[in-house]
C-alpha cells in the first residue's frame, strides 16, 4: 500500500486542490446544517449556539406555510411530470421520422436554442409578454375580442405559465436530445425485417421504436421522480409575487425568503433540511423501482 | 421503399407539426427583435405582432449609452473567463486522478464525490449553510468568492473522467517506459487527446457562468461588481428601467422598446456563438446520459 502511494504521489498531489474545494464548499456547509437544530446566534457562531432540538421543525410544521409550500412543491412537480415530461419524447419521435436532414437540423437548432438563454431573460420575456397593458399575449387576446388579463397576478395561472415557460419552451427541445440519441441507436435491420414481414409504420412504431427507447424513458422518468422536491426556485422567484404565493410559493422559495431575505437562518435551514430528507427518500425509492422494473439503477 | 398513402399523409403532417414547433421556439425571439426596432407608439398600440413597424433604433441608442450595461457585460466576461479557467483546472486535476483505477482509495473518493451530486449544497437544501459558510470565509461581496465558490460541478468531473478512461492504457505505459511521470503523461498524452471533451466541459462551465444570477444577486452588494444577469433582473423582470437610466428623458412610452432592446443586447453574444457550440452540448448530453 505504501509503495502504491509513493508510486502515485503525483496523482494524490493533483487531488489536493480538488478535494480541498469539496471540503471547503461542500462538506463544511454540511457541518453548518446543524443550525437546523440550534437557536442560531450570529455573534456566537455555529458551534457555540445553543441546541433547541426539533423546535424549528415544529414551528415549520405547525405554521400555515407548511401545507401551502409542501402542496405547491408537489403539485408544481406533478404538473411538470404530466405536461412537460412527454413532450421531448414526442418531439424526438417526430424528428426521427423527418428524413430530410437539413430540415431536421434546422428544427433541432431552433428548438435547442432557448436552453442556452438564461432564466432571467426567459422570465423577462415571459413577464413582458404577459404584461396587462403592453404584453403581446394581451394584444392578441384583445384582437380576438377578449378582455385583457393580468396573468401573473392570478394564482390559478401560475403553474401553467411556469411549466409552459421554463419546462416546455426553454427545455423541451434540449431534453429531446437523449431520446433522439436512443432512437438513432436502434438497429435499422429491425425495421427492414419488419417491412419484409409486412408491418406498417404504426406497427413498427409499436413493436420496434417504443421498446427501443423505453429504457431511456424509464431512467429519465425515475430520475425526474427522484427530483420532485427540486423545483427551480431560481426561476420561481423571478415570476412569483405575493398575490400568487398561494400557488407559487414552494419549499425552496420559502427557504430563500425566510433565510436570505428575512434572516431566520436556523428556521430556513430546518425547512431546507426537511426538503432534503423527503428528496432523499424519493431518490432511494425511485432507484429501487428502477432496479425492479428496468434492471438499471442510478447506483 | 414505397410509401403508402397513409404514410405520405403522416410524413406531410409531421413536417408541418415540426415546422410549427420550431416557429413556437423562435417566435418570442422574433417578437422581441421586431418590437425592439419598432417605434414605441406602434408597440404600445399592439400593432407589432411579428414584423417591425416604423423601424427606429432609438431604443438601442438609449441602451448602449447606458454605462451600467457595459459594466455588467465587463463583469460577466470577467466571471465567465476566469471562472471557467479555475473550473477547468480543478476539474482536470480531479478527473484525471479519479480516472486511475490503480490509485489506492479511488473508489472511496469517487463514492464520496458521487454522493455530493444528491445533496446539492448550493441548492435548496443547503442554501443557508452555504451562505453562512461563505460569510465565515469572508467571501461575501467578493469577485474571488464568486469564482471559487462555484468552481466545480460534479457532473462535469464525471463527464471528463469518463473521457479520460477511454484513452488506451498502452499509451501511458509506453510513456512510462520512456521515464515520463504522471504530470507529463497528463499534459502530453491525456489532455491533447481529450480536446473535444475539454471544450465540452469548458463550454458547460462557461455557459453556466454566463447565465448565472442567483448567487451573484445574493452575494454581491456592490453595484460595480454585479454581472449582467443581475442587472437584467432589475431592468427586464422587475421592469425597473427608470432606475437604471440616469440620462432622464421621456422613457415612459419608450420603456417597452428599451426593455426589448436590452433583451436583444443581452442575448446577442449567446445567439451568435450558439450555432458553433451546439454540437458540443449535444455530444456532452449523450455521453452524460450513457455513463453514470
Amino acid at each position: 500500500m505504501l509503495r502504491q502511494i509513493r508510486r502515485d504521489y503525483l496523482l494524490y498531489l493533483f487531488l489536493i486542490p480538488f478535494l480541498l474545494w469539496y471540503a471547503l464548499f461542500i462538506f463544511k456547509p454540511m457541518y453548518g446544517l446543524q443550525i437546523a437544530f440550534k437557536d442560531f446566534l450570529l455573534f456566537r457562531g455555529i458551534a457555540e449556539s445553543p441546541w433547541v432540538g426539533l423546535e424549528h421543525f415544529k414551528v415549520f410544521l405547525e405554521s400555515p406555510y407548511f401545507t401551502r409550500v409542501l402542496v405547491n412543491t408537489l403539485v408544481l412537480s406533478l404538473y411538470s411530470l404530466l405536461f412537460a415530461f412527454p413532450i421531448p419524447i414526442v418531439l424526438a419521435l417526430l424528428m426521427n421520422e423527418a428524413k430530410n436532414i437539413i430540415f431536421r437540423r434546422t428544427v433541432q437548432t431552433f428548438t435547442y436554442l432557448p436552453h442556452f438563454i438564461s432564466v432571467v431573460i426567459v422570465a423577462g420575456i415571459a413577464t413582458n409578454f404577459l404584461a396587462p397593458n403592453n404584453g403581446v399575449i394581451n394584444f392578441i387576446i384583445d384582437k380576438l375580442g377578449g378582455s385583457k388579463v393580468y396573468f401573473l397576478t392570478v394564482p390559478e395561472y401560475f403553474r401553467s405559465i411556469f411549466v409552459l415557460t421554463f419546462d416546455i419552451w426553454k427545455e423541451a427541445g434540449f431534453s429531446s436530445i437523449v431520446y433522439f440519441a436512443a432512437l438513432s441507436g436502434i438497429n435499422p435491420q429491425l425495421y427492414e425485417a419488419a417491412v419484409i414481414d409486412g408491418a406498417n409504420k404504426g406497427r413498427q412504431m409499436w413493436h420496434i421504436t417504443l421498446p427501443g427507447i423505453l429504457p431511456t424513458i424509464m431512467i429519465l422518468l425515475i430520475m425526474k421522480v427522484g427530483h420532485i422536491m427540486d423545483v427551480s426556485y431560481e426561476a420561481i422567484i423571478l415570476l412569483y409575487q405575493p398575490v400568487t404565493y398561494e400557488t407559487a410559493d414552494v419549499i425552496s422559495t420559502y427557504t430563500y425568503r425566510a433565510g436570505l431575505q428575512e434572516g431566520h437562518y436556523d428556521l430556513a435551514t430546518a425547512v431546507g433540511l426537511f426538503n432534503a430528507v423527503i428528496a432523499f427518500i424519493l431518490v432511494i425509492g425511485a432507484n429501487k423501482l428502477s432496479k425492479k422494473f428496468t434492471n438499471t439503477g442510478l447506483w | 421503399m414505397k410509401l403508402t398513402r397513409g404514410e405520405k399523409w403522416f410524413s406531410g403532417f409531421n413536417y408541418v407539426l415540426l415546422s410549427l414547433t420550431a416557429l413556437a421556439a423562435l417566435y418570442p425571439f422574433l417578437y422581441v427583435l421586431s418590437a425592439s426596432i419598432s417605434s414605441p407608439e406602434q408597440v404600445v398600440r399592439g400593432n407589432v405582432l411579428l414584423f417591425p413597424k416604423d423601424v427606429t433604433f432609438t431604443a438601442y441608442r438609449t441602451v448602449l449609452a447606458e454605462k451600467g450595461i457595459w459594466l455588467g457585460y465587463a463583469n460577466t466576461i470577467f466571471y465567465t473567463l476566469f471562472g471557467t479557467m479555475v473550473s477547468l483546472m480543478l476539474t482536470i486535476l480531479g478527473a484525471y486522478s479519479l480516472s486511475k483505477k490503480r490509485l489506492f482509495g479511488v473508489t472511496v473518493i469517487n463514492f464520496i464525490i458521487a454522493f455530493t451530486m444528491w445533496i446539492n449544497m448550493s441548492g435548496a437544501a443547503g442554501m443557508i449553510p452555504y451562505y453562512l459558510n461563505l460569510r465565515d470565509l469572508g467571501l461575501l461581496n467578493s469577485r474571488f468568492g464568486i469564482i471559487i465558490a462555484f468552481a466545480i460541478t460534479t457532473f462535469n468531473v464525471f463527464l471528463l473522467r469518463t473521457f479520460f478512461t477511454t484513452v488506451p492504457d498502452s499509451l501511458e505505459e509506453a510513456a512510462r517506459v520512456d521515464g515520463a511521470n504522471d504530470w507529463s503523461i497528463m499534459w502530453r498524452i491525456y489532455i491533447p487527446l481529450s480536446v473535444p471533451a475539454l471544450i465540452t466541459v469548458g463550454l458547460f462551465y462557461a455557459v453556466g457562468r454566463w447565465n448565472a444570477y442567483f448567487w451573484s444577486m445574493v452575494l454581491l452588494t456592490d453595484q460595480s461588481k454585479i454581472p449582467l444577469q443581475v442587472l437584467l433582473k432589475k431592468m427586464i423582470v422587475e421592469m425597473n428601467v427608470n432606475s437604471m437610466l440616469d440620462n432622464g428623458g421621456p422613457v415612459d412610452i419608450a420603456k417597452e422598446t428599451i426593455i426589448y432592446a436590452t433583451i436583444i443586447v443581452a442575448i446577442l453574444p449567446m445567439v451568435l456563438v450558439y450555432p458553433y457550440i451546439q454540437r458540443f452540448f449535444v455530444q456532452g448530453m449523450m455521453v452524460g446520459s450513457i455513463k453514470e
